[in-house]
């Protein structure tokens, strides 16, 4: 072999081994986040954390009880709110829709994709949240529901794409209408798809922190009905994490660990059901 | 089904039969399908309208007060009412190309290994894994930054980098934990999964002949990986970059709790500062007073202005390449 030729095997196994120390590096990130989330979380949590509401300054002990409903009907409104719109555009978008109308309509969900969360939170602000003068549930929900929107619509639009038309002609050639084949039998084969789909939706914006803060803003005690300020899991993580107080960080952590698990465990789940699925599109989701 | 021949013959009759028919047409459960899912897709579409919308007249009063000088003076000063963004662009502009020049070299590595080295179903594993990353919500990467990353770095790396590059300007000073450079590295965790995740599509979709076309001259892997696949890859490269870029200048909380929001500009990287993100998120609630509410929602539509051109970008040069693909 000559110089060039070992060279050359030689630059090639090490730009290689390079390579897969970084993916190693990228993929041990994620082992190092849950393994320290157990360790810190997991031992800072107790049953208190789910029943009781904080205690004042200086005490130790009390829960986030209050932050666990808030977070949970924040995030029911926005699944009602953003589910069924994202739903019906996708199947507007894939069934009906054709030529520039669907561009114009896709490119504004994309837009409405891309713009940063903190700015839809000014957004429900300025028009949800300053002419009633006051923070509440309902405008969480808002907020988050409008960036479950896009996400809805890209899903539903891909999975009922990966239906084959073979299965919508036949439907129509049995005698059933558009709406009927739509119905009936698209929807149906993409059902799956559709629901992991919603999964990861909402395993997205159950993290999300920054439009929380100026609509649910937050509150510590229970905050009844959809009209005053609440408190939300992601804010109170925030809130305890940057003040000065030991007893506070340990329950940062604990609620960091609830929230992390809920969301990787409706994403493992999601992507379980999805590598079985029937019509998987690839890069769907 | 049947409305059709009706409606055709239904030209020559009178308007109140025509009419009559147009909604008999309207009334089916076809037509009422059809507007359901075309009212939700307009209202879609207005959703987004109203977003831009809200930002411009929302800010109109910051606008015509300041003009354009807003986006290039320095004062902060909500009792005098003077307001300038440049400390918060500068600090969001110099955490994401500090998270950019980490997260590249580290993604479009784990990207290659990802695409062209390990088997399938390994590759498959880890992605899925790397994928999880973007998964996991920012105000956890804030929670470890502020209490696993600050005190690495203060206690290892920067006295490492202070040590050996600390003739640099941008490694003078005292580092106190919350930085720029806390910040940015980050930021750099957040968006290395979106780099990989759409590299590694990018690269899979260059067609096996190139590959082929290349080993056959006599190239080794990396040689074929590194001078026929990559180039071939490119431009959805730059896109998966720019998706990235796109998030990083968005991110709000983890930056936040890590970037110390204090309105100055500095040359070192280990000095706290600010970005648009962390200001609105800090001050918007208690902003009191109309000019200072209009600023922060200035600073919000600079935010929208430039993360919508990037994704648009972005988007352009991922359809194209995976296009590109399809074609060859």
């Amino acid at each position: 072999m000559t110089f060039f030729e070992i060279r050359k095997k030689a630059i090639n196994i090490m730009m290689f081994t390079l390579t897969g120390l970084c993916t190693l590096l990228t993929a041990g990130i994620l082992f190092f986040i849950l393994g320290y989330l157990v360790v810190r979380g997991a031992t800072a949590l107790n049953w208190d954390f789910f029943t009781k509401l904080p205690v004042p300054v200086g005490e130790t002990g009390g829960g986030m009880a209050q932050a666990i409903i808030g977070s949970g009907k924040v995030l029911f409104l926005a699944t009602l709110i953003g589910v069924p719109l994202g739903f019906l555009g996708g199947v507007y978008l894939n069934e009906y829709a054709g030529g520039r109308m669907a561009f114009i309509i896709r490119y504004a969900t994309d837009l409405l994709n891309g713009v940063p969360s903190i700015v839809i939170g000014i957004v429900v602000y300025t028009l949800v949240v300053h002419p009633a003068r006051h923070f509440s549930t309902f405008s969480g929900g808002v907020a988050l529901g409008v960036m479950m929107i896009p996400i809805a619509v890209r899903s539903t639009e891909e999975f009922l794409h990966a239906v084959p038309n073979s299965i919508r002609e036949a439907a129509m050639a049995l005698g059933a209408s558009k709406w009927l084949a739509i119905v009936t039998i698209v929807i149906p084969a993409a059902l799956k798809g559709i629901i992991t789909g919603t999964m990861l939706d909402f395993a997205r914006v159950a993290g999300e922190t920054a439009p929380l803060l100026f609509t649910a803003f937050g509150n510590d005690f229970w905050s009844p009905g959809w009209n005053q300020p609440t408190a939300t899991l992601p804010v109170m993580i925030y809130n305890y994490a940057i003040s000065p107080y030991d007893d506070w960080h340990r329950q940062a952590w604990a609620a960091g660990f609830v929230l992390l698990m809920l969301v990787l465990i409706l994403n493992v789940t999601a992507r379980l059901i999805l590598s079985r699925g029937s019509f998987m599109p690839r890069g769907a989701v | 089904m049947a409305t059709g021949p009706i409606v055709a013959r239904s030209r020559a009759l009178t308007p109140w039969v025509r009419a009559r028919s147009f909604l008999r047409h309207a009334l089916t459960l076809d037509a009422a399908a059809y507007t359901l899912t075309l009212l939700a897709a307009t209202t879609i579409f207005l959703i987004t309208l109203l977003v831009c919308y809200e930002l411009y007249i929302q800010s109109a009063l910051a606008r015509e007060t300041f003009g354009w000088k807003f986006l290039f003076t320095q004062a902060w000063n909500p009792i005098t009412e003077k307001f300038g963004a440049l400390p918060f662009i500068y600090g969001t502009v110099v955490t994401s190309a500090m998270a950019l020049l980490i997260a590249i070299p580290q993604g479009l590595g784990a990207a290659i290994f990802l695409a062209e080295m390990a088997p399938p179903h390994l590759s498959d594993a880890l992605t899925f894994l790397i994928e999880l990353l973007a998964a996991v919500p920012s105000v956890i990467y804030g929670l470890l930054g502020i209490f696993v990353l600050v005190p690495v770095l203060d206690n290892f790396v920067v006295p490492a980098l202070q040590s050996s590059l600390g003739f640099l300007p941008i490694f003078k000073g005292v580092f106190y934990g919350v930085s720029y450079f806390s910040a940015g590295v980050v930021l750099s965790i957040m968006i290395i999964p979106f780099i990989v995740s759409v590299s590694r599509e990018v690269l899979l979709a260059v067609p096996l002949d190139q590959r082929e076309a290349s080993m056959a001259l006599g190239a080794s892997r990396w040689q074929t990986t590194w001078r026929v696949v990559v180039p071939f890859a490119l431009k959805g490269i730059t896109g998966s970059i720019f998706l990235a870029l796109a998030r990083a200048l968005g991110e709000t909380m983890a930056v936040t709790m890590v970037i110390g929001n204090t309105p100055q500009i500095k040359v070192s990287l280990l000095a706290s500062g600010y970005s648009i993100a962390a200001i609105i998120a800090n001050e918007f609630t208690e902003a009191a007073g109309d000019l200072y509410t209009s600023a922060l929602i200035e600073l919000a539509l600079v935010l929208f202005a430039v993360t919508f051109i990037i994704n648009g970008l972005a988007r352009l040069l991922i359809i194209a390449t995976t296009k590109q693909g399809a074609q060859a």
